[in-house]
């Protein structure tokens, strides 16, 4: 638990209450009265901090499990050090496994950079802009944290030493490993840094196995500046999730680590949000056959359901059309950790007495309060349990890059546009969790822009609360032509939901969907029993029924004023 | 010609007509909850039970078909225009005049030609159309719809409900017709024991005596 209020300089002064004991009753109720008015919104918190104990909240010390491995890292010599830094270690490393660094050199963790083999796009977190903090590039400075390298500080960084590869952020498992910025930020962001225990290299180097949770989630869990921020589906939970979030890996379920499924070999493993499989139909292969998607049905199989039973038959047909994720992850942001779905970057800049502050009025179902806005950022709403958007999805993701010019007057862009339809056999019914954003764009070029968001300069957005100047500069440095005018553009991006997969029995049920106003009520142009929208036939229908009821009632009634007749 | 109370109706025949009865009413109402008509009926479930009660009356199906070949049954729906006119005037006007109805059942014809022609329509019309594109829709469902998938479950679908609504207007035509003669109980029962009032022939009579006693009501 981390307790954020009062911060900890507030409640040393206050321990100059507790000097008097005679008066300690007294003095504690004064103190009390004292701290409520020192800060009369106990939800604001000064100061432009942004960092997070990615390592500490519903994470657990789990015994470790006997390794079946071969070698025992900490017995070898070369790993005993000392070492005073990273690439030491990697260096070490590399002397044993020296095919590792050609491999890893081919990785999006190191390169950034993803070329799409069917849109050609240029894509990857080196170039791309997204509606949360908009672009790594040329922030690298603190971005790179996330890197799986050493010192990247700048697009200009050597991709091509493998002494600069991180191979213990991906594989220490003492959890007392941790990443810095590269370069100095504003002074008000810096001092966020200080006083971290001094890593141990030795034995983090000694303490080396395959990649856990723990490791995967320090940066995937946090993407976006927080927890579940970006995903909705990757959070601090997952680190010991309740069976009821995570049947793979809760521990009363699977207990699967991230890798139980992202399989590779060599270094590259399944599972990218930028070229999707969204139909594996070959599903579960033979023994000892590749298995390289981290797709449900690469251990499901494409029909997973009991055929014991009608329902279980046509579910098997279902997946044809729907995703496995769009029953089986009934909501996203389960578990107790909220996801952002909104962000608006107008408000960026406001200060109390000149200070960045942050104010955290939303109070998640775990407990914890999480910023509501940010000097630095601006405003944010979050969600939880939250029903995802659905929509056909052939697996490939169409980017808004720097290079695309865009018309700002057709509404809302989209950051990630993908595509999919009823008719492609390809296509299924997938959801995802939709992000909405008003961010800053360049409004002479109708482009999104990069900003500069990191640095310890005059025009750095963090600390200077100016886009003009910062985005002058983003763009400046990345050799990009800026019109000189921006203004504020609300844009969407759209992610693909796979994690949170619920117990069976917490799946949609039928007519989640196969109802009036369900779940797929706004996708069109398909036959789908149960919704009632074929208007035209409903309304032959029910003109047919009542005509022959009519029909019927009027024949009858005849004949009884009839017979009336008669018998007068 | 003399009047006999003989089993018109057979047993199998009757067992026939009722379950057929509760399947087609289990069918309609399942059916309209997956169409969206109502949720009366959870769609899991409706989808559930209407897929069994559609194999259930497939099975009859094919014993009924089986049984109105073998009989000879099925003679009693070939339509005619003998006494057409008179029981479509009976409907029309003569209902309304207090006249009896026109029609006797005969030991050949125990329905009257207007009955027959119905009748015959849903077996060689409605009644194949909804089970072709119910199997149709059902095979797809199951993934074994190559043979029917160029066609599209929409049109399948859309071909089904136009026939179930079709049963659902026979239904209700049908239903008020038992009230058309002396009583609905009366209508209603010989369906239920099988005997009703049929004018015979001397030779019809004495064949029945003779080759198929148990036809003819003791103490008749």
């Amino acid at each position: 638990m981390i307790n954020h209020y009062p911060p900890a300089s507030k409640r040393r002064m206050y321990c100059f209450n507790y000097i008097s004991l005679s008066f300690s009753i007294l003095i504690l109720t004064l103190g009390w009265v004292t701290t409520t008015l020192a800060s009369s919104d106990p939800k604001i918190e000064m100061g432009i901090s942004e960092y997070t104990k990615t390592d500490e909240r519903h994470a657990i010390i789990k015994p470790k499990k006997e390794s079946k491995a071969t070698t025992d890292h900490t017995k070898l010599k070369e790993l005993q050090g000392p070492f005073f830094s990273g690439p030491e270690v990697t260096k070490a490393c590399l002397e044993c496994h020296n095919t590792a660094g050609h491999q890893f050199m081919k990785n999006k963790h190191w390169t950034w950079d993803y070329k799409h083999p069917k849109t050609g796009q240029h894509l990857g977190k080196s170039v791309l802009i997204n509606n949360f903090c908009t672009n790594a590039r040329g922030n690298e400075g603190m971005c790179a944290q996330c890197h799986a390298g050493y010192n990247m500080d700048s697009p200009d960084f050597d991709f091509t030493n493998q002494e600069n590869m991180d191979c213990l952020v991906c594989h220490e498992s003492t959890g007392t490993y941790y990443k810095t910025p590269t370069s100095k930020g504003n002074k008000a962001c810096s001092v966020m840094f200080e006083s971290k225990p001094a890593i141990d290299w030795a034995a983090v180097a000694k303490s080396v196995e395959m990649p856990t949770r723990n490791n995967c989630g320090k940066c995937h869990f946090y993407g976006g500046g927080g927890d579940n921020v970006k995903h909705g589906d990757l959070s601090s939970v997952l680190f010991d999730p309740p069976k009821d979030v995570d049947v793979h890996m809760s521990e009363a379920g699977e207990g699967f680590s991230c890798v139980t499924c992202h399989v590779g070999e060599g270094h590259e493993w399944a599972g990218s949000r930028y070229e999707m499989l969204v139909n594996d139909e070959t599903g579960t292969g033979k023994p000892g056959m590749p298995r390289d998607v981290a797709s449900c049905e690469s251990c499901h199989s494409a029909s997973p359901h009991p055929i014991t039973s009608v329902q279980g038959i046509k579910l098997n047909s279902h997946t044809q059309t729907v995703a496995c994720e769009t029953c089986h992850i009934p909501a996203i942001a389960r578990g107790g950790v909220a996801t952002e779905v909104d962000w608006d970057w107008r408000t960026m800049g406001k200060l109390k007495d000149g200070e960045g502050f942050k104010l955290k009025e939303y109070t998640q179902g775990d407990g914890h309060h999480r910023a509501t806005y940010k000097s630095i950022k601006g405003t944010f709403t979050y969600a939880e349990d939250l029903e995802p958007m659905y929509a056909w999805f052939d697996g490939t993701m169409n980017y808004t890059t720097i290079a695309t010019k865009f018309d700002p007057s057709k509404g809302p862009i989209d950051i990630n546009s993908f595509s999919g339809s009823h008719d492609d056999p390809g296509s299924r019914i997938y959801p995802f969790k939709r992000m909405h954003t008003t961010q800053p764009y360049d409004k002479g070029n109708n482009t999104l822009p990069y900003m500069h968001l990191w640095g310890n300069d005059d025009s750095a957005l963090w600390g200077n609360y100016d886009f003009g100047k910062a985005i002058e500069a983003g763009m400046k440095k990345n050799g990009i032509p800026y019109s000189g005018e921006w203004g504020f553009i609300e844009t969407y991006s759209y992610w693909p939901i796979n994690h949170m997969v619920a117990p069976k029995d917490d799946a949609l049920s039928c007519s989640s969907c196969h109802s009036h106003d369900g779940r797929l009520d706004h996708l069109k142009g398909f036959y789908m029993p149960g919704r009632g929208k074929n208007e035209m036939l409903d309304l032959i229908g029910l003109l047919a029924v009542l005509g022959t009821l009519g029909g019927v009632l009027g024949h009858g009634a005849l004949r009884m004023i009839a017979t009336r007749r008669r018998k007068v | 010609m003399t009047m006999h109370k003989i089993l018109v109706f057979k047993r199998f025949e009757r067992l026939w007509h009722w379950s057929q009865m509760a399947l087609i009413s289990t069918l309609l109402f399942t059916g309209f909850a997956v169409h969206g008509t109502h949720s009366l009926i959870s769609f899991g479930d409706a989808v559930t039970v209407h897929t069994w009660a559609a194999i259930i009356l497939l099975v009859i199906w094919a014993f009924a078909i089986f049984w109105l070949f073998t009989t000879g049954q099925w003679r009693h729906y070939l339509p005619t225009t003998e006494h057409f006119i008179t029981v479509a005037r009976f409907y029309a006007f003569g209902i309304f005049k207090g006249e009896h109805h026109p029609y006797r059942k005969t030991y050949r014809r125990k329905h009257n030609p207007l009955q027959a022609l119905t009748y015959l329509m849903v077996k060689i019309a409605i009644f194949p159309a909804i089970w072709i594109s119910g199997i149709a829709y059902l095979l797809i469902s199951f993934g074994q719809g190559e043979l029917f998938e160029w066609i599209g479950i929409g049109p399948i679908a859309l071909i089904h409900t136009i026939a179930a609504l079709a049963i659902l207007l026979f239904v209700i035509a049908h239903v008020y017709l038992l009230t058309t003669g002396h009583s609905f109980i009366d209508h209603v029962k010989p369906m239920i024991t099988g005997y009703d009032d049929v004018e015979l022939s001397d030779e019809e009579l004495a064949y029945l005596k003779a080759d198929e006693p148990g036809v003819i009501k003791e103490g008749d």
